[in-house]
């Protein structure tokens, strides 16, 4: 047990205890191993991509080289044809998002609205169940208006799973709007439109843009859905990946891996100064 | 101003179309297949199929879903106890990055890096080897239960820590430093103090994961074994190997029983939180 009364002290810095400086070698040691752990995999995963063979007992890989990533971007290869599928689907998705949740958005937060709380709960669901058993009756019910293998049915199921992070971003972005200024326009003379148009929409832009960020990466990454629904006709990266991975192909598998890290890892950098702790525990007040 | 509620009925229409035809209306789909056979009849042949086929592998995915979440818990405890606590500034904002790195990777590029990672001969046991821990014939290949789990945790850890750190950090600091002055040590203000006012974040944070650990496709199928595996593989398999729907939906049947319990208490939070106008 540590002596935490003489933490309180001022002068701590002056003569720590002996258990203290225990306690601060053990929390390094704890935040090493952690951080073993956590980038042991992205420096293995990082290996891979430039192994050109890599065998038992070899501890690190035998040749090196950037073979694969010729192969993996060479013009007509399966990686740059599927990445551009998975950028348009992201984007497809996210517009289709951000045009039904803007409005929702709105009305939930700014509007009276009878069974408010059933409504936002709905959007909640796809989050709330195991999702893959409902992946493959959309499948199955998509099998029906021929929508398997195509990229609006694609597009559908990369939405639904998408709004609930549009939506109730997107109240949130509106609910933060002051709603004097939209008083004050109105007041003004400004019509309805025009005042959402010139003086909610502007302020609630932040939390739009910040949900479609979220909706992109999400269906850049969705695998469960895709499978069912998209495959075999529609290759997105993650089931390009899960392909090579499946046949052994771990450079591909690998490389593939990274492409999907890098906005993954750029988005977090970006919103590290958003999503501190303090500030997530304020979404969905 | 006026208010037309049919109007703004007219505003949350599309969005609530999407997700009652593309979610709603699948999920009950999967919940009548499951119960019904072909002349739609109420049957519980698909059931008794399911428990009879793959019993085992619905109490392996039972077993991967504590494990894992059990592990969440208590690790994500200790990370936002430390940040919360401990008095090393520079270590806590160490830490604060180094916890949030998995947070937006994808679970199919956590999947393929522990695939290489946790193998027999991975960078883990090498890692092992070179250092003296292990002889090369002692490695054990980590691919298997121990794997899902270490994926999951992995993956899911960062989320947990933030929602649960995010909880702590809205805590009154004032309690913190009275029982700090009182002469309660770090480990019992935690246990005493912080935590029973974060469970319901915890709580959330965990039903989250048990419903991610439910759906995810990708992790069991790439770093499992086989046999057993979870009841995700075990849909997939059966709908592309022989379409059979009834089977399956049962089995998604017993998976959203798993979770139901735990969304049940999910839902509620998010009713407590977004039911009132913000």
């Amino acid at each position: 047990m540590m002596n935490s009364q003489t933490l309180s002290v001022p002068t701590r810095r002056l003569r720590l205890p002996l258990n203290i400086r225990y306690s601060f070698w053990f929390q390094s040691l704890m935040l090493l191993v952690l951080a073993l752990l956590i980038f042991g995999p992205m420096v293995n995963l990082l290996l891979w991509t430039v192994a050109e063979s890599w065998y038992f007992p070899h501890k690190l890989p035998v040749e090196w080289g950037f073979k694969y990533w010729q192969q993996v971007f060479s013009p007509h290869s399966d990686a740059v044809g599927s990445l551009l599928t998975s950028i348009g689907i992201a984007l497809l998705t996210v517009l289709l998002c951000v045009m039904v949740s803007v409005p929702a958005g709105y009305a939930l937060a700014r509007r009276s609205l009878p069974l408010r709380a059933l409504i936002m709960l709905l959007f909640l669901l796809p989050q709330a169940f195991p999702n893959l058993a409902v992946y493959m009756n959309v499948a199955r019910i998509f099998y029906d208006f021929g929508l398997n293998g195509t990229i609006v049915g694609v597009v559908l199921v990369h939405t639904v799973h998408g709004l609930m992070f549009s939506v109730w971003i997107t109240v949130a972005a509106f609910s933060s709007v002051d709603p004097t200024l939209e008083r004050a326009a109105r007041n003004l003379g400004a019509g309805p439109i025009r005042t959402f148009m010139t003086v909610s929409l502007p302020q609630a832009m932040p939390g739009i843009l910040a949900s479609c960020i979220f909706v992109f990466l999400e269906s850049l990454d969705e695998f469960t859905g895709t499978f069912f629904v998209g495959a075999p006709e529609i290759t997105t990266l993650p089931l390009l990946l899960y392909t090579a991975s499946m046949e052994g192909n771990y450079q591909i598998a690998s490389i593939t891996a990274l492409i999907l890290l890098v906005p993954s890892v750029l988005f977090m950098l970006i919103v590290d100064r958003f999503m501190r702790p303090e500030m997530l525990s304020k979404i969905g007040h | 101003m006026r208010e037309k509620p049919l109007l703004s009925l007219l505003l949350v229409t599309p969005a609530l179309l999407l997700i009652v035809a593309f979610f709603v209306y699948p999920l009950g789909f999967s919940l009548h297949s499951a119960v019904t056979d072909d002349s739609g009849q109420l049957t519980l042949a698909h059931l008794n199929k399911s428990f009879e086929l793959y019993s085992q592998d619905i109490l392996f995915s039972l077993l991967i879903v504590l494990l894992s979440v059990a592990l969440i818990a208590l690790l994500s405890l200790t990370i936002a106890g430390l940040i919360t606590l401990s008095p090393y500034q520079r270590l806590v904002s160490i830490l604060g990055l180094l916890y949030r790195m998995p947070l937006f990777i994808p679970f199919i590029v956590a999947a393929q890096m522990m695939r290489t990672f946790l193998a027999k001969n991975g960078l883990m046991n090498n890692s092992f080897v070179a250092s003296g821990l292990l002889e090369p014939l002692d490695t054990v290949s980590f691919l298997g239960w121990s794997g899902i789990v270490f994926t999951f945790v992995w993956k899911q850890l960062a989320f947990a820590t933030l929602l649960v750190s995010g909880a702590m950090a809205a805590l009154d600091r004032s309690q913190i430093q009275a029982a700090r002055n009182l002469g309660a040590g770090r480990p019992r203000i935690l246990l005493e103090i912080i935590i029973p006012q974060i469970l319901p974040s915890l709580g959330v944070a965990l039903i989250l994961s048990t419903v991610a650990i439910m759906s995810v496709l990708s992790v069991p199928l790439m770093i499992g074994t086989g046999t057993p595996t979870m009841l995700t593989a075990d849909m997939a398999f059966r709908i592309n190997s022989y379409g059979d729907y009834g089977v399956a939906n049962a089995l998604g049947l017993i998976s959203y029983s798993i979770t139901a319990v735990l969304a049940w208490f999910y839902l509620r939070q998010g009713l407590a939180n977004g039911g009132k106008p913000a």
